[in-house]
Formats: structure tokens, sequence, C-alpha cells
């Protein structure tokens, strides 16, 4: 059963900004299929009394209290930036689309 | 895409042809000590970046964890807006890359919100009631702050780079999202304003948020269609973002009915976009074409475990509301017995809590609101500012009204007392002291002061006597204008009538 194309590859890859090429898009679709096709099995045995899982430890309401700590010095902070100005980290220009 | 603008429709017009639906989205930034997935600081006003941890940063390793205080705050917020509160929900991961989100994605909630299906009542101008519903509340953190250089200052395009303060990356956030309203017609403007000033209110009221708009605590999303009649389906809609006053929310709204009323005229279709508001020009301009929801990737957060609010913890924070600020002011205009525009006036001259006060130290609510709409509001109009911000206290106004009720001094004194609390001299009784501004009630003053004037007046005593007491009056103001104002005049005039029978 194939459910991930092509063209939904390249889709995903435009949002994710992954640059793949032709041979790349086609390998990729045919391994995502086998993923999600893997994944899909899951369902056959999850029933309605099956809970979803988001997390492999069953712990809910796990609360830090309200309390400041100690920040990141500023240099710190800044000094995996390419490029710094004014205590700011400085990116390139926005793009078009937004 | 067109490269003409269809003409703006006359507002007026534009709502006797089209049924406008509105939707609104708040963002309010909760006034927890520390973000929401870490321990940074939210203090407003730091220096760039000094308020970051690797989590605030999206450091490679680094791990959220939940602000106990923010959880509670937004089920208070789900509470006061008549919602459920979810049983079990998650938070989501919402992918997008724009540099003032660290991460590349933001921690959100998807199709598990901590609240939902509630409603808020709102009142209008008028006294009208209209109920928006609600249709979810949910957890989610703030984006840093980007400053575009080069170019037109703060805009995006023309900007050669950008500069990113993470202060505010990480900072609590509750987003409210309303079902669409329908069947406001051409107040849906003042609709979005009354019910985005209700949550500020109300944020206000719970204590979950300074609610400030002018620093960005409270900012609204606008979304606008219209349609031909009631009856048809919705029309497409826009999303103005970013209104952040109560007039712009107006405005907006009232600005994206006129204009896409000239975009269907023209026989076009309104584009289904984000768009900018313009403060400066009232006007809004094309934003990026809508993203499919889908777009955005989201997927539970495995870095962080569900939030289940047991209910009995949810029951312990409802028994803490406090009472919501409609209901809040209908109890105390019914207490007060103030008028409906009288209310109004109190209502929109921000003087709720300032004659709350006043009448708990002791003046009687008439009084109350004659102080605060009458003289000290024309003194804060002169000196352009708010009413909370002048350099008196409702405590002194009560003081100064119970001088009044005592008959220590009358009106005039009073607002001779009032300028010199404002001068700062003091308490209404020092100033009295200081100023020696209290009324003469002293007999052995006052007869020493009538004798005076009748002696100078001598044809007035016989008229008096033959029945006439008109003149009693200019013995009065010549009392008054000997003791400049601080005679009795009740007093005077018993003092007046048996000097001239005892004559």
């Amino acid at each position: 059963m194939s459910t991930i194309s092509r063209e939904e590859v390249a889709r995903l890859a435009g949002l994710a900004r992954i640059d793949l090429t032709e041979s790349e898009l086609t390998r990729l679709a045919g391994e995502l299929d086998v993923i999600v096709d893997s994944v899909a099995k899951v369902s056959e045995i999850a029933t309605e009394d099956v809970a979803a899982t988001s997390h492999p430890l069953p712990l809910t309401n796990v609360f830090r209290a309200d309390v400041p700590e100690e920040p990141l010095p500023v240099a710190d902070a800044l000094a995996g930036a390419p490029s710094a100005e004014g205590g700011r980290f400085a990116v390139p220009q926005i793009l078009e689309e937004d | 895409m067109s490269t003409t603008t269809p003409p703006l429709v006359d507002y007026d017009e534009a709502i006797s042809r089209f049924d406008p639906v509105i939707g609104i989205e708040v963002h309010v930034e909760l006034g927890t000590a520390t973000k929401m997935f870490d321990g940074a600081s939210t203090e407003f006003g730091a220096e760039p970046n000094t308020q970051v941890t690797p989590v605030s940063l999206g450091l490679p390793g680094a791990l959220p964890a939940l602000n106990g205080k923010a959880v509670e705050s937004a089920i208070k917020i789900g509470l006061a807006l008549n919602c459920e509160i979810a049983e079990l929900c998650r938070f989501a991961r919402k992918n997008y890359f724009y540099p003032d989100v660290p991460k590349n994605f933001q921690t959100s909630q998807y199709d598990e919100p901590i609240a939902f299906d509630g409603w808020i009542d709102i009142e209008l101008d008028d006294g009208e009631v209209v109920r928006v519903e609600i249709e979810r509340a949910h957890m989610e953190e703030d984006a840093g702050k980007n400053t575009h250089v080069g170019g037109a200052t703060g805009r995006i395009h023309g900007a050669e780079y950008s500069l990113v303060d993470y202060n505010r990356a990480g900072i609590p956030l509750v987003e409210i999202v309303t079902r669409p309203i329908t069947g406001v017609g051409d107040r849906a403007p003042e609709v979005a304003r009354a019910y985005v000033q209700t949550l500020r209110d109300i944020f206000r009221a719970l204590d979950v948020s300074e609610a400030r708009m002018e620093r960005g605590n409270v900012r609204a999303d606008v979304n606008v269609s219209l349609r031909a009649t009631p009856e048809a389906p919705l029309g497409t809609r826009t999303e103005t973002k970013n209104v952040n006053s109560f007039r712009s929310v107006e405005r907006a709204v009232r600005h994206e009915i006129s204009r896409q009323a000239g975009v269907l005229d023209a026989g076009r279709t309104v584009t289904q976009e984000t768009r900018h508001w313009h403060e400066d020009t009232g006007v809004t301009t094309a934003g990026r074409v809508k993203s499919d929801a889908e777009d955005y990737r989201y997927f539970p957060e495995p870095d962080l475990v569900p939030v289940a609010p047991s209910r009995e913890w949810v029951e312990e924070i409802r028994a803490t509301l406090p009472e919501m600020p409609v209901a809040r002011r209908r109890r105390l205009q019914t207490e007060w017995g103030y008028a409906d525009a009288e209310m109004r006036d109190v209502v929109n001259a921000g003087a709720i809590e300032l004659i709350e006060a006043t009448v708990a130290a002791g003046a009687a609510p008439a009084a109350a609101r004659k102080w605060w709409m009458g003289e000290l509001a024309r003194t804060a109009k002169t000196e352009g500012v708010e009413l909370a911000d002048l350099p008196v206290t409702p405590e002194q106004i009560g003081q100064l009204q119970q001088l009044v009720d005592a008959g220590r001094v009358n009106d005039k004194l009073a607002r001779q007392v009032l300028a010199g609390v404002l001068a700062g001299e003091g308490s209404p009784e020092e100033v009295v002291t200081a100023r020696g501004l209290e009324v003469v009630s002293d007999d052995g003053a006052l007869l020493a002061a009538v004798d005076e004037a009748l002696a100078a007046q001598p044809d007035v005593v016989e008229k008096i006597r033959g029945g006439n007491q008109g003149p009693v009056g200019a013995i009065i103001g010549a009392v008054m204008k000997a003791t400049r104002g601080q005679a009795d005049a009740g007093r005077v005039r018993e003092i007046v009538l048996e000097r001239v029978q005892q004559g």
C-alpha cells in the first residue's frame, strides 16, 4: 500500500528547508512508505480503549516551581552566534515570504 | 493577483449589503516570575539576551520543564471563560522557521487544548449584552523579538539583517480563540473591542497577567469575513495580526469590512491571508497567504508528559476565582445607586476602583462620584494624566468628604483643601490646619463679624424687622467675605435673625 508520493516528499522537504536531489526524493518516497506502513501496524492492535501514548513514561503533571534561576551570561548566550550586535543575535534578512 | 486595489466602500454602505462575521484570537502573556519551560526571569525591560537559558535558546540537549503556576493560570482563565477543563491534554510542536523561534518550533497545544467550549458575556457601551462563544484556550510560549536593521525602520521588507533578543522567547502565553461571532451586524467593530477589553479586565481580576496593552501583554488577531446574507455560508476570511490597542481592534475590523466590501463589489474574491495592521494610517496590507494547519507538521511534544488536572484541583481553583468584572460592575452600580449613564462614565474614566476605595474610606457613593468625576477629573484632564496617577489617594478623598459631612469645611473650602493635598501639603486634616481653612462656627468670632456687617448697613436691619427676609443674604455675604469664606453660613443666618430680634 503506497501512501507517500514523491510530490509529498518534495513538499515536506520544502517545509523543512531540506534540499533534496531528484534521486533522493525517489529513494525517500519509497523508504518513507515502508516506515509509514510499519507504523500503521500499531493501529491494528490499538483499540478504542487504549489511550494514545506520547511519552514512554506513564507520568502526568510534572511541574517546576515558578522560581527564577540564574540565566546564561550574555557572552555565553551569544558564544555560538555567527554574528552579534549590541547583545543581540544578528541573522540574515528575513525571507520575503513573511 | 491584481495590481490595482479596489476602492474602500463606505462603512454604512458595506453593512447595508453585507453581513460581517468576526473571530478573535487573543494572546495573553502570563505574569509568572519565570518562563513556560525554564527558570529564566520574565521581567520586562531587561537588557537583550540577559534572561535566557539553554532552553530559551533551544540549545542542543536542553529539556523543557513545565511551569506549574502557568498551568494553574491557564486553568483559571479557562474557568473564568466558562470552559470545560481537559482531563488530559498534551503539548505539541508547531514547526516553522523564523529567527525569533530558536528551536525551529513553538511548543504549543494542538488538538488537546487545556480549556474548551466556553462563553463570555460582554457589555457594549449602551449596555447591550452580547454572548461570545469560546472555542478553546490553550497554553504556548512567546517568541523572541526581532529588530530589523536597514530599509524602513521596523519593517520587514527592505531589511538587510535582523537582530534577535530572546528574553521574550518562552514567556508563557495563553491563546484564546472565539467561535465565529455572527449576528452583530454593524456593531461588529464595537463587539471586537468590547470583547478584548472584557478579557483584559478578566486577566487583571484573575491576577494572571499585568495585561498591559502598551507592553504587548495582550495581543489580538482579528478575523473578518463578509457574506451577502446571514443565511449564506461563511465567506473567506482574513486574519489581521497583532492589533494591540482597544481602539485599533475596532478600527481594524471596520477597515477590513470596508476593504472586503470593495473587493467583492469589484467582482473579485477575498484572498485568505494574514494582514498587517498599520496604526498610523489605519489600514491593513497583505501579509503571507495563510498556511494550512498541516504545514506546521504538529506532533505531540515528546519531551513533556501530559497535563492531567485532577477534578479536585480544578474545583479548588474554581473556588478561588474572584467576582468577574461585568458582574462586579452590576453589583456596584446597584449598591451605589448610580444611573446607567453615570456608571458608564465612571467605567470609562477608569474610576471604579478609586470610587470603591473612597466609599470604603467613609464617603457616600454620590459624594465619591462627585469628587472623582468632577474636580479630580478636571484636574487630571488639565494635567494630562490618568485619574489613578493624581497625587491623591481614595483614602484622602474619603477623609476630605468626612470633613464636609461634619460641617468642618464647606464645598468651597473643601476644594481649597483638595488643592493643598494635590500640591503635596499632606493629608486633608493637615492642609486644613496649615492653611487655616476650617469653617468658623465659633459664635464669638461670628457674632463680631455679624455685628460689624449690621452696623455697616443699618437700613437692612429695619427691613428685616419689617418682615423682609431678603436682605439677610446680603449680611451673610458680607460675613462670608469678612471671614474669607470660612463662616458656617447656616449659623450666620441664625445669629443675624437673633441680633435683629434683640436689636
